[in-house]
């Protein structure tokens, strides 16, 4: 029998992440199936306004442990201060978010703890007092169902999958705050460097992917015009980063990103393999290329046979009415 | 002082994956094996790191006797030694952290490579798992490095940018395309690879946490409509993307 789960929320700059609400959300799904209590928390400094938002999700309380120099992710001593706090807590179910930080930092916890770890998740059930997790393996060709057998278990939940809906309002009824003196910065961050303005492929809820059939790195302007009209992010086949048109960090496939967002629009892009993985997930796919027979059509949900030279404008235009 | 390596002989991504007989792995049938394709960038910055601190590389594989066409693929990047740790059947990703950490311990290897993910089961863990075991310093998905005396600064890629960490020795770096162009093997090199040994041992015994229970194919996405073949659709996709699919 599961004793309690802990929710491990995750800000940046001090804002809560969205995955931090999807995994409140989980966790408080996954308590009511298990009969167990939820409690949430979150390494940070000035966090607590932005704290206020995960209410309404049923999570028992909220810890958030602070120090001036814990407002960026310090992986030492995050690590340290989440395990500690779970044993405290004897927490014996941690779920972080399957993100660049939480990727990071739940396998070192899950040492700590001397835990299982299963990773990726797209869903959370519950068998008896198991927990199965169902994840993606071989970019999405395949998927597993495992489950954990060490007295604690951490998981960690794809993002964009596991619906949160709005946030309610509510504020939550607990939030402890705790200092730490003396956090372990063996591993510190000295600086962030953004890509300006840029929306991640990984966070999007649309994606405008481009391809070969773009035909030169220029007509990428294209994918980034609809873009932009659609509140997208720029996503890039493995041809034409490997061609070097775009950046890696742009790259949709099994050696890029694999993706779920809710829109997934492939402009002459004709879907190998290794492409379809890391997209065949998204909620709604849109192709347009002028090879009737391209792989990207089997996926698609709506397609266009023709000219993405011609068909893109005809698109931005009919979208900005 | 002594540079760690570790790699994956896992499929091509251009395999198709079909479920095996036992419903909890893959078919083996038909796919082609090869070095994992991350790990090309972590040999290429072991290599790179050995040219300026100096020292040995020692690559470290776990898996079976096929394993050792992905070591001596390193080898014949310039990869001074080879440890094929023999096992057969699942690890899960803490079981095989845990026996890599003890074979890095024997070596005694202060700065670790792995690649972010093997693209088998893209777990992205094994490297950070690894480093808690040794009690090393981790920083994951790195697409810039730079080390001097004990003092390691690294770029990792994460949503939207990239954090910039500074920790210290040892340490375990997993490696993100980007970092480097890993060198081709010479000729000369793939000659030299021949007199290198490869030692053989057993992994070390760690029971696992984690357990499959099925492997399953996804569900195949349905090949929906085709609306038109020119510009003149574009009025009714743009309508079926608003009332019908509501994701616009």
């Amino acid at each position: 029998m599961a004793n309690k789960i802990l929710a491990v929320l995750e800000q940046r700059d001090n804002q809560l992440k969205k995955i931090s609400f999807e995994v409140a959300k989980a966790a408080v799904d996954l308590g009511k199936k298990l009969n167990v209590k939820v409690e949430a928390v979150l390494v940070g400094n000035n966090t607590k306004d932005s704290l206020n938002a995960i209410g309404g999700y049923g999570v028992e309380s909220v810890t958030l442990f602070r120090n001036e120099n814990l407002t960026q992710y310090s992986s030492s001593a995050y690590s340290k201060i989440i395990a500690d706090f779970a044993k405290e807590l004897e927490a014996d179910i941690l779920i972080f978010g399957n993100t660049s930080m939480g990727k990071d930092l739940a396998p070192r916890v899950a040492v700590k703890l001397d835990a299982g770890i299963a990773v990726d998740s797209v869903k959370l059930e519950v068998d008896g007092s198991d927990v199965i997790s169902t994840r993606p393996v071989y970019a999405g060709k395949a998927l597993l169902d495992v489950k954990i057998n060490s007295a604690v278990k951490v998981f960690t939940i794809r993002p964009n999958v596991f619906n949160a809906g709005e946030p309610t309002g509510d504020v939550p009824d607990l939030i402890v705050e705790e200092n730490i003196d003396q956090p372990d910065l063996s591993s510190k961050l000295i600086e962030i460097k953004k890509a300006e303005g840029k929306l991640d492929v990984a966070e999007a809820s649309i994606i405008v992917s481009g391809g070969r059939g773009l035909k030169e790195a220029a007509n990428f302007k294209l994918v980034e015009d609809l873009a932009e009209v659609l509140g997208a992010a720029v996503g890039a086949s493995r041809a034409v980063v490997d061609a070097g048109w775009r950046p890696h960090s742009e790259q949709v496939g099994q050696t890029g990103k694999t993706v779920s967002p809710n829109l997934y629009i492939a402009l002459g892009i004709s879907g190998a393999i290794q492409h379809l993985a890391g997209m065949r997930s998204s909620k709604y796919i849109v192709a347009v290329n002028k090879d009737a027979d391209a792989p990207i059509f089997q996926v698609a949900d709506y397609g266009i046979t023709g000219d993405v030279f011609e068909v893109v404008p005809a698109l931005i235009e009919e979208l900005k009415k | 002082m002594k540079i760690a390596v570790c790699v994956s002989h896992v499929p091509d991504t251009a395999a198709k994956i079909k479920i095996g007989s036992d419903g909890k792995s893959i078919d083996p049938t038909d796919v082609t094996y090869v070095l994992n394709p991350y790990d090309e960038f972590a040999i290429e910055e072991a290599l790179k790191t050995k040219e300026k601190l100096g020292g040995e590389v020692v690559v470290i594989s776990l898996g079976e006797e096929s394993s050792k066409e992905s070591i001596k693929k390193a080898l014949a990047m310039g990869v001074d030694e080879g440890v094929l740790l023999k096992d057969s059947g699942f690890r899960d990703s803490v079981s095989l952290a845990k026996a890599l950490s003890e074979e890095i311990k024997t070596q005694d290897a202060k700065i670790v490579f792995m690649g972010k993910q093997a693209v088998d089961y893209d777990n992205s863990i094994v490297g950070q798992l690894t480093s808690e075991f040794l009690g090393y310093n981790c920083v994951s998905v790195v697409v810039a490095l730079n080390i001097e005396g004990e003092k390691v600064i690294a770029e990792r890629e994460i949503e939207g940018g990239k954090e910039v960490v500074e920790t210290s020795l040892p340490v375990v770096i997993t490696a993100q395309k980007g970092l480097n162009e890993p060198r081709y093997a010479s000729l000369k090199g793939i000659m030299a690879a021949k007199r290198k040994t490869i030692v053989e041992k057993d992994a070390f015994a760690f029971g696992n946490k984690l357990e499959v229970l099925s492997m399953n194919k996804p569900q195949g996405k349905q090949a929906g409509k085709i609306i038109g073949s020119d510009a003149s659709a574009v009025p009714e996709l743009v309508r079926l993307l608003k009332e019908e699919a509501k994701v616009i």
